[in-house]
């Protein structure tokens, strides 16, 4: 399957080009750009974007596993992503995690079989004064209790704008976009 | 000394949501410390503005990263001779265990940044800053963009911003979960766009940094600082949580500014607090965070992120830097001096509580296997080192430790530090070094008997990580 860059994305890549002084910088936003497309980064997309910038296909394999919050294909449509770090584990993260197993019926780093849900550990969030918390996709969910773990589980198997956020209201997909910037600023350098 | 009506600089606004547009930072007076800034002119030859860097050298502001390193110093550093680009840098790669206020400043506050940014240009001569942003902040990175685009569209970005006839561009960079781009050389890495590796110092990045150019990289919460620096004024900004000197007059404070303190654990309200730093752990902790959590007594402080030593709390007297003999080790002041003096660092100011019931052994063993798994791999001693602790922490957390686990752990920690490219190898030997000689008791105690001395003494109320 071969993959390219859409008209949204190829603007903002060529945005982006002139943004760094040097090609190599974009690699980054540029997983970005195809992961805001298809969803996740795949083998494809990378060895695409390893042409794109003249890179060695296996450079960027190596620069991309470095990195973990890229989601790559396979993961489920909602990743939970629980903290497990010292601030939230202080403050029962472990209950948290037994409580998303339960509800999802899944183990950590398992993923459902209709691939709605995947349940992951990851270290600290950044959010430890509200500690426990969890990451679905983009969205933070803090100072969670059972209760609400319910009540966030069964929206987000409707697709339903799940209660509790802790950010502004998901923008589907329109987050981590250069859009604004592009428009504002056109001539890039 | 609690001062219950500062007024918040970096939190101003904070948690309101849609007050973050220019319109509102307009309002509050925003872009004014720039204009005053702007309208300065660049030294010919080595293209910067002396006299500011002077100025925030006089205001003895200080890194928020967490080394608290002088920020008008470190901007003299910058190679001024050199003919090539200079890059500004901000660190938003907020990833310490227990910070998180840098979180708080862009979402609410982008423009602060911004602004704080072009200060920060200007002064050092450059034109072209870069954000990195950690992956997970998705809010921040989206309220930073969209601020970029709104100062571009209005002129405090761009083409000869302000009519100085310089230009300035701030791009935001989104990171992608891994701690150690927080170090700055990883950073730099990680923005050139290569894995995040630490590069060995010297050359220091202010000589030779992002794409072998000088570069300054400061913390966002730094950045941020500097409008209200500008504002106010070197002088009036140094004094800024002085306490009375020896003549009863007003002394200057080493530590001058206001910091965030993030406050985690077992408190009744924790939370992010800011305030000048003379408060002392008491105050942030009994009067800002209301007391310990369901009134369980208080068995350790980690006071800047997890990287730092830990405290154990006894109530022992310590003395102060005025000479003065303090009881109680919670009467220390929450500034960089200070606890430099309590072996141990202030860091980011994130402030962990743990009370009595906390097992530090899985305490500890949750930070190592945090550290290893940050680990970027590139030297022996933090790679291997990290990995050997996780396992010795590992068997001795399941009760299967030998009574010599003990000293190897304090062998392979002290064998660590100072051997590694970055500070990562360090930021682990200093939580262990410190937990396992402050509660050597309790170490012991597990490696001999298997069994966890708090969950002995606590039963099912004992907190195991």
């Amino acid at each position: 399957m071969a993959f390219a860059f859409n008209d949204d994305s190829e603007k903002q890549f060529q945005w982006l080009l002139k943004r760094y002084p040097e090609k190599r910088a974009v690699l980054l936003p540029a997983f970005r750009l195809a992961e805001e497309q298809q969803g996740f980064v795949d083998n494809p997309s990378m060895d695409y974007i390893a042409t794109r910038l003249e890179l060695a296909p296996a450079y960027v394999y190596g620069v991309f596993t470095f990195y973990s919050h890229y989601r790559r294909p396979g993961d489920g449509k909602y990743v939970v992503q629980v903290c497990a770090t010292l601030p939230c584990g202080l403050m029962g993260a472990q209950q948290v995690a037994d409580c998303f197993k339960e509800e999802l019926k899944l183990g950590m780093g398992e993923t459902s079989s209709d691939k709605k849900f995947t349940l992951r550990k990851v270290e600290c969030l950044g959010s430890c004064t509200t500690a426990p918390v969890v990451q679905v996709n983009d969205d933070f969910f803090e100072l969670l209790t059972p209760q609400k773990i319910k009540e966030i589980v069964a929206a987000l198997r409707d697709d339903k704008v799940p209660p509790h956020l802790s950010n502004g209201p998901s923008l589907e997909g329109g987050r981590c976009s250069y859009k604004p910037m592009v428009e504002a600023f056109p001539d890039g350098k | 000394m609690l001062i219950k009506d500062y007024k918040p600089v970096l939190f101003d606004g904070a948690y309101v949501r849609g007050e973050w547009a220019l319109d509102k930072y307009l309002a509050k007076g925003g872009y004014e410390s720039a204009k005053k800034i702007l309208a300065l002119p660049r030294d010919a030859t080595t293209r910067n503005v002396p006299s500011i860097i002077d100025e925030v050298k006089k205001s003895s502001l200080r890194g928020r990263g967490g080394a608290g390193f002088p920020t008008g110093m470190k901007w003299s550093f910058v190679d001024y001779k050199s003919k090539k680009n200079r890059y500004l840098a901000v660190n938003f790669d907020e990833s310490e265990p227990g910070t998180c206020k840098d979180r708080v400043v862009g979402t609410y506050n982008p423009h602060m940044i911004i602004e704080g940014c072009l200060i920060a240009m200007h002064t050092v001569g450059i034109e072209n800053a870069y954000i990195y942003i950690r992956g997970e902040f998705v809010e921040v990175f989206d309220h930073l963009t969209k601020a970029c685009a709104e100062a571009y569209k209005a002129g405090y970005l761009g083409k000869n911003v302000l009519g100085s006839g310089f230009d300035f561009h701030v791009q935001p960079h989104r990171g992608a979960g891994a701690y150690i781009c927080g170090e700055e050389t990883g950073l730099l890495s990680s923005l050139e766009g290569d894995r995040g590796y630490p590069k060995v110092k010297p050359p220091f990045p202010a000589v030779e940094g992002a794409w072998r150019s000088p570069t300054v990289v400061n913390n966002a919460s730094t950045i941020a600082s500097l409008p209200h620096l500008i504002r106010v004024g070197a002088d009036a900004y140094s004094m800024i949580g002085a306490k009375p000197g020896p003549d009863g007059k007003p002394a200057k404070n080493n530590s001058p500014g206001s910091q965030v303190y993030c406050l985690s654990g077992h408190v009744k309200k924790p939370g992010n607090y800011e305030h000048p730093m003379c408060l002392t752990m008491r105050e942030l902790v009994f009067d800002l965070g209301g007391g310990m959590k369901d009134d369980i007594p208080l068995k350790a402080i980690i006071p800047g992120g997890s990287s730092m030593p830990l405290m154990r709390y006894d109530g022992k007297s310590y003395v102060a830097s005025n000479g003065k003999e303090l009881t109680d080790s919670l009467d220390m002041e929450m500034s960089f001096d200070e606890l430099k003096k309590a072996n141990s660092l202030l860091g980011s100011a994130a402030v962990i509580v743990m009370n009595e019931r906390v097992c530090m052994v899985s305490a500890l063993y949750n930070l190592v296997r945090f550290y290893h798994h940050e680990s970027c791999g590139q030297c022996t001693p933090c790679r291997e080192g990290s990995g050997w602790l996780e396992k010795i922490i590992s068997k001795i957390y399941h009760g299967k430790g030998k009574p010599d686990d003990f000293e190897r752990l304090y062998s392979v920690a002290t064998q660590m530090s100072g051997t590694t490219i970055c500070l990562l190898a360090d930021s682990v030997a200093m939580p262990v070094g410190a937990t396992i000689t402050k509660f050597k008791e309790e170490f012991q105690h597990i490696c001999k008997t298997g069994k966890s001395m708090v969950v002995e003494k606590f039963g099912e109320k004992a907190i195991r990580l």
